[in-house]
């Protein structure tokens, strides 16, 4: 029973960094109906400013560790938006597919670049966060964990707020119920999907401090597996339903990990995609996901 | 005389020295075609500290052997390839070696899995090949051409599992295995042999596969299985994150693994975790034989104060085999060096007496090192057993 418990929570830290990756996914489709792929490797850039920061503050301190969340968040969030303006914008209105190859070449260009910048070595994340470990009966809880968990459940609460609550989040959802009604009343598309991006890639900033807090060897390829699995995360939950990736995000993560602990660990990735395809041969829109059928 | 024109004079006298020592090397190099040494390397990915540091060992060789007038009177050059630590590079740059480069021998410090991909095309080229670190029994297999100058895992699984059960009085020791390393998996295979042989027990053998980075699913299990030590026949990536998640669930027991882990990095992202872990390698600094001293002194004076790990010393006395094979081969034709290598006895190299036996190995012996205040301290040597 403890160990279930154990890799439970295993299982859901994990998840929950592939749920805040799984959020840009999922938002940048609700807008612009595309996948951007180059989001997996915002993830990347964000915990290596996190590494360039963390160099800059005392180790091991509240104040210091959440500076460094905030400036990957922020600098990822930049880095989305101008991504945004520079390579999708001039492509706005052309197929879905020109944007989305555009977007694996962004990809490549971000990894390649981060190989000749950062070099490709791996690197040590320095420990930002003051880590302990936490003792329930047979359970053991790291702060790194409960941080994780935390962070990501308070990210994706304030996200619910903004797109719920807030004048540019009900602009958002105008956009993505139908673009060309929403400028009808008013609303600048632009600065909406702008914000889009920002948004999703301050998520993909804040995951890539929260994965490196936990896995402290960072290189400039380390995205493509969080971010394949975060993009599943998002199908899986229902493609552009903000609530469908969280899920799905933790779920891919628990399912994971429980592989991860049984005999058939090597198994762990066929396993979980198997699921996927499972679940979307029953559910074609994801778990939460609604099936509209395409307007003629 | 001002100081401008002194300054312009010494630009001039300069330029004019360089001018001649240009000369006077086309000289020397139309006389005399350098001898291509090549060279694979992982020098950047994962696996990038073992490239660097073996690297460093050849570079230090090949300067001697220039300063020494070269091989058969000409020059000896480095054709450095980076695999990239990834798996498929190693056999596409080997072809470019041995076809484009023409080299004369190839060396590499790179993991087994890529020597594997290496040896078969160097094979069929006909360039003699000599692996510096590649433990796992497969790489010599390649055929005859295909060398190596450290201990198979066939000894060094052999000895961390008698480590474990003679000097660390184990009962129960987990598994946890890199299921895509070659030698991962069989120096677990040899462990679990030699293990259950001297009385031990395996209660639990788990699975990752390498850039893997999350292994608290497979800790969470072993933890429940009641080991009592665990044996991590990886590489220094994978080993330090899972030394680390270990102490992050609360399993304190010995953590142990082999010469996979030798790198500066397993203390960066290790830190604390790592302390008090064991692993099996080739060499220590802390040897005290003169021609270690004498090589360790070389080093850092070479690398700005760098004290070498044990991948530096087997590239650096690979390079010298290999060059002493040119010297008695006379030539820089593969067949014939190729016999040479295979005729090496009792090479005086760094990590011991060299000779190179019937199955293209070297028989070496294995060194027990320990993580202590985040620096490598000796344990024990174990002899390799005389075949």
């Amino acid at each position: 029973m403890s160990e279930f418990l154990q890799q439970l929570l295993n299982g859901l830290s994990l998840g929950a960094i592939y749920a805040l990756i799984a959020l840009g996914y999922t938002m940048v489709y609700g807008v612009l109906r595309f996948i951007n792929f180059a989001h997996a490797d915002v993830f990347m850039v964000g915990s290596f400013i996190g590494y360039y920061a963390g160099k800059l503050v005392p180790e091991g301190t509240l104040w210091g560790g959440f500076s460094v969340l905030l400036a990957a968040m922020l600098g990822c969030a930049l880095l989305g938006m101008s991504i945004e303006r520079l390579a999708y914008r001039p492509l706005r209105g052309s197929p879905t597919l020109n944007v989305l190859i555009t977007a694996i070449g962004v990809s490549l260009l971000l990894e390649y670049s981060g190989q000749v910048f950062f070099g490709a070595a791996p690197r040590t994340f320095p420990p930002i966060f003051p880590s302990q470990n936490f003792q329930f009966g047979s359970l053991t809880l790291s702060s790194n964990q409960i941080a994780v968990i935390v962070v990501a459940a308070l990210l994706m609460l304030a996200l619910q707020f903004i797109v719920h609550r807030t004048k540019i989040g009900t602009a958002m959802r105008a956009v993505s119920l139908n673009p060309r009604a929403a400028q009808l009343v008013g609303i600048n598309n632009d600065v909406v999907i702008s914000f889009t991006f920002g948004l999703g890639s301050a998520l993909a900033g804040a995951g890539g401090i929260l994965y490196a807090m936990n896995y402290p060897s960072i290189d400039p390829l380390m995205g493509v597996m969080p971010g394949l699995k975060a993009f599943v995360a998002a199908i899986l939950g229902g493609i552009g339903n903000i609530r469908g990736a969280a899920l799905g995000g933790l779920l891919l993560g628990t399912v994971e990990t429980f592989v991860s602990g049984s005999q058939w660990s090597t198994y762990k990735d066929a396993i979980a995609f198997g699921i996927l395809i499972i679940i979307l041969l029953f559910r074609p829109a994801g778990l939460l996901g609604k099936f509209t059928v395409e307007k003629v | 005389m001002s100081r401008t024109s002194h300054s312009a004079g010494a630009r001039l006298a300069r330029g004019l020295f360089t001018l001649f020592a240009t000369l006077a090397f086309s000289v020397t190099s139309r006389g005399a075609e350098p001898i291509k040494f090549g060279e694979i390397e992982s020098m950047t990915g994962k696996e990038a500290a073992f490239g660097q540091s073996a690297h460093k060992g050849i570079v230090l060789a090949v300067e001697e052997i220039n300063a020494k007038g070269g091989l058969l009177g000409r020059p000896v050059v480095i054709v450095l390839q980076d695999n990239q630590s990834r798996a498929g590079e190693s056999a596409t740059i080997a072809k470019k070696l041995a076809s484009r480069d023409k080299v004369a021998v190839v060396l590499s410090g790179a993991i087994s899995s890529n020597c594997n991909e290496a040896g078969p095309v160097l094979q069929n080229a006909k360039v003699p090949f000599i692996a510096t670190t590649a433990t796992d029994a497969s790489v010599t297999g390649a055929g005859n051409y295909v060398f190596r100058n450290c201990f198979v895992d066939e000894f060094q699984g052999a000895v961390m599992a008698r480590f474990a059960r003679e000097n660390l009085k184990l009962r129960r020791v987990a598994l946890l295995t890199s299921a895509s390393a070659i030698a991962s998996v069989n120096l677990s295979k040899i462990y679990r042999k030699t293990f259950t042989a001297l009385g031990g027990e395996i209660p639990v053998e788990q699975k990752y596969s390498e850039g893997d980075k999350d292994f608290r699913a497979q800790l969470t299990a072993i933890k429940a299985s009641g080991a009592e030590g665990l044996f991590v026949p990886g590489y220094y990536t994978e080993a330090a994150l899972v030394c680390r998640q270990a102490r992050d669930l609360g399993l304190n027991i010995p953590i142990f693994g082999t010469d996979g882990w030798e790198a500066p990095e397993l203390v960066a992202i290790g830190g604390k975790a790592v302390e008090g872990t064991y692993y099996s390698t080739h060499y220590t600094s802390e040897n005290t034989a003169p021609q270690v001293v004498a090589f360790v002194k070389k080093f850092r004076a070479r690398f700005s104060g760098e004290v070498p790990d044990s991948m530096a010393p087997l590239a650096y006395d690979a390079a010298l085999i290999a060059a002493a094979a040119i010297t008695r081969a006379g030539t820089t034709d593969g067949p014939k060096v190729r016999a040479a290598i295979a005729a090496t006895r009792d090479f005086p190299g760094i990590t011991g007496r060299t000779t190179i036996d019937a199955h293209r190995n070297a028989s070496k012996d294995a060194v027990i090192v320990t993580v202590r205040g985040g620096q490598i301290k000796y344990v024990t040597t174990v002899t390799a057993i005389e075949p």
